[in-house]
């Protein structure tokens, strides 16, 4: 029988199939950050239960952090409260925490897999929804809620109702200067918002394959933005090569015995997807979005659409409140639109491949007058990494600000935020209405199109420079 | 969490798709470690304009909230239910929900209940034309009904998150139920695949 990679991880995780309830998944992996755990360990704490597996949990600090003055306290009281409540349930639970400060603190999704934690077949859960990112290894990973972080805290197990399987399949490759971020941004814009609910998608073809780890965790990271809870990508030796040698990557025997496992993580020939879309790599241009959802995007080359363009009455109506969100008149063309702000990060894009394309942009460049950028690496790793290479000199020395790790800018929660009505080029994932901010305005582009816009001061190519 | 078995009250009409979950709680308000407290944050940013379908009179007090297709897109946030629940909240009817929030809604007491769409455009229509119109939710039944309208529908929602909703089971009791199965998983799993050392200091 032929069997799809979702099923084989799937099944193999089954703990127990209750008769008319949803089966109990066992997660391998749980990543605990501040601010959706508090609610979590205060019901376990009340229901006197203790966290089960402390070993197969792992906490950071990430959304409300600040990324610059670390060496002060925590200005703002509520995100020092939450911190301190992560180090506190943390101690009393035997959680192991990679604190402000560590080497290894950084965005959830950037520390696991360069930890070498997140590995092919395995289940991993954080209550954050970008938890797909974790599937560019062929592991089974997505976002929960509260009351699921503190299901699986006590149980070390989740009730899912088994979803539907979707393969998005990217055939041809992709042109030059062309990114993981401008095709994944595609895949939403043909998926739509909500295209992916109740699917868990496996990216498929050749264009996926010639993908670096960095741009499938790009890709895999953003499944939730085409509605879909988990993506993920069959593993294979570009994943092998990047798993060997990590801190937490297995060695010797169990090397070999892991990788006998990995290979047999594919997709069977014949096997069948519930759904599947095709795209055509070499059809793709770089992408900014100009609306309120991800999937509102167009090629820079293009223009603000028309909403009388859409199909569907309730699509326009949709297109018309994001234009005047926006502050965007149709038929402008993309490269008209003056920016206020740049931001290169999230973990979307804020992994050293990220920083090094930006920067490949920028030497000997600067940053237009009047407009803020801001670099803010996925990790503090990332960030030392970086500074090893010089990338920080050639941003400072561009005119942008030089942070260090933290979600920062893509959802404003620790004051790095765009000010009402202004715009903003930003290589994270969501362009929701204040999203960066209240009354901010995000356009969503790849990390070498926010370098060269920040040097313009409008939408821009490197190659336009 | 107490259960729930109908809902009977006035309804606000949100008409518009992918509804996310930063509009509907702010980022601002996830500083929060409390369960409660969200209320003034619901929908705080279009609330600003007295135009928004929670700023009408008579919008307080209401039950039931009937929104556009894929509503609670995006972040996992469940600060999302507890806010609409913290408002008065018990259900949202919707064409369609996003994957997290609907488990998030059902772990939190809130009812999503999926009609058919051209049903969800005929209780708009019959909001419209009487904004103060009751609204049932019956979850034993899985139906919603606009009586003054002569609306009443199936929605969907699957047998078993209607007994957690019924009954407002805590779901960690009911797993603990087959801590055994769990335990016999446990000594499966390979030796290599990764953990922490508990007994290695924390990193700060």
């Amino acid at each position: 029988m032929s069997v799809r990679l979702f099923d084989k991880v799937w099944d193999r995780h089954l703990v127990v199939s209750p008769e008319g309830q949803p089966p109990l998944l066992y997660i391998d992996l749980h990543l605990v950050h501040e601010v959706t755990s508090p609610q979590a360990f205060e019901g376990l704490e009340l229901a006197g239960r203790a966290v089960r597996r402390p070993d197969l949990t792992l906490a950071t600090m990430d959304h409300d952090v600040p990324t610059i003055g670390l060496d002060k306290p925590i200005a703002d009281p509520l995100a020092a409260e939450q911190i301190a409540r992560l180090r506190r349930n943390c101690a009393a639970h035997g959680i192991t925490l990679h604190g402000l400060g560590s080497i290894e603190q950084g965005i959830v999704h950037v520390i696991g897999p360069q930890l070498g934690l997140t590995q092919p077949g395995m289940t991993v859960v954080c209550g954050d929804s970008h938890t797909s990112t974790h599937g560019a290894f062929g592991a089974l990973a997505f976002g929960i809620g509260t009351t699921e972080v503190e299901h699986v805290l006590a149980t070390q197990t989740l009730r899912q109702v088994k979803p539907a399987a979707m393969a998005v399949t990217v055939e041809g490759k992709l042109g030059e200067g062309i990114t993981a971020k401008d095709l994944v941004l595609g895949i939403v814009r043909a998926l739509g918002p909500g295209g992916g609910v109740g699917s868990v998608i496996e990216y498929r073809g050749d264009a996926i394959r010639a993908l670096s780890m960095e741009g499938r965790m790009t890709v895999c990271n953003m499944s939730i933005e085409g509605g879909a809870r988990a993506g993920l990508i069959g593993p294979d030796d570009t994943t092998f090569g990047y798993l060997e040698g990590r801190r937490h990557s297995p060695s010797g025997q169990d090397w070999e015995a892991a990788l006998d496992y990995w290979r047999s993580l594919v997709t069977d020939d014949g096997a069948e997807f519930d759904h599947e879309i095709r795209l055509d790599a070499s059809a793709l241009r770089p992408a900014v979005t100009w609306g309120t959802t991800p999937a509102q995007s167009v090629s820079i080359d293009d223009k603000v659409p028309d909403p009388g363009s859409f199909a569907s009455p309730a699509q326009q109506q949709a297109a018309q409140r994001a234009l005047t969100y926006m502050g965007l008149e149709p038929g402008t063309a993309i490269r008209d639109i003056p920016v206020d702000a740049v931001f290169i990060g999230s973990c979307t894009n804020g992994r050293l491949e990220d920083l090094r394309a930006a920067a490949g942009v920028l030497g000997g460049r600067h940053v237009r007058p009047g407009v803020r950028a801001l670099v803010v690496p996925g990790s503090a790793r990332v960030k030392a990494a970086a500074e090893a290479e010089g990338l920080d000199r050639i941003f400072t020395q561009a005119g942008f600000e030089w942070r260090s790790a933290g979600c920062s800018m893509c959802l404003g929660m620790n004051g790095d935020i765009v000010a009402p009505g202004q715009r903003c080029a930003s290589t994270s994932n969501r362009n929701f209405e204040g999203r960066q901010g209240p009354g901010g305005r995000t356009h969503l582009v790849s990390p070498a199109v926010a370098a060269a816009t920040a040097v313009a001061g409008h939408f821009t190519l490197p190659g336009d420079l | 969490m107490p259960g729930v078995q109908r809902i009977t009250g006035r309804a606000v009409a949100l008409q518009r798709d992918d509804v996310d979950t930063d509009q509907i709680i702010p980022a601002a308000w996830l500083k929060r470690v409390e369960r409660t407290g969200f209320a003034a944050g619901l929908f705080g940013a279009w609330r600003d304009d007295p135009a928004f379908a929670l700023n009408r009179p008579g919008a307080a007090g209401s039950k039931v909230l009937v929104a556009g297709d894929n509503f609670g897109c995006g972040s996992s946030r469940e600060h999302a239910v507890w806010a609409l629940r913290d408002f008065g909240f018990a259900a949202v009817v919707s064409p369609g929900f996003a994957d997290i929030f609907r488990g998030n809604a059902i772990s939190s007491g809130l009812v999503p209940a999926q009609v058919d769409a051209a049903a969800v455009e005929r209780i708009f229509q019959a909001l419209a034309g009487d904004p103060e119109a009751e609204v049932v939710v019956d979850v034993a039944a899985r139906t919603v009904a606009v009586p003054s309208a002569g609306i009443d529908e199936p929605f969907a929602l699957p047998d078993f998150a209607r007994w957690r909703l019924l009954e407002g089971l805590d779901d960690i009791a009911l797993t603990l139920r087959h801590a055994d199965a769990i335990t016999a998983f446990e000594t499966g799993r390979p030796s290599w695949l990764p953990a922490q050392d508990p007994a290695a200091p924390a990193s700060r």
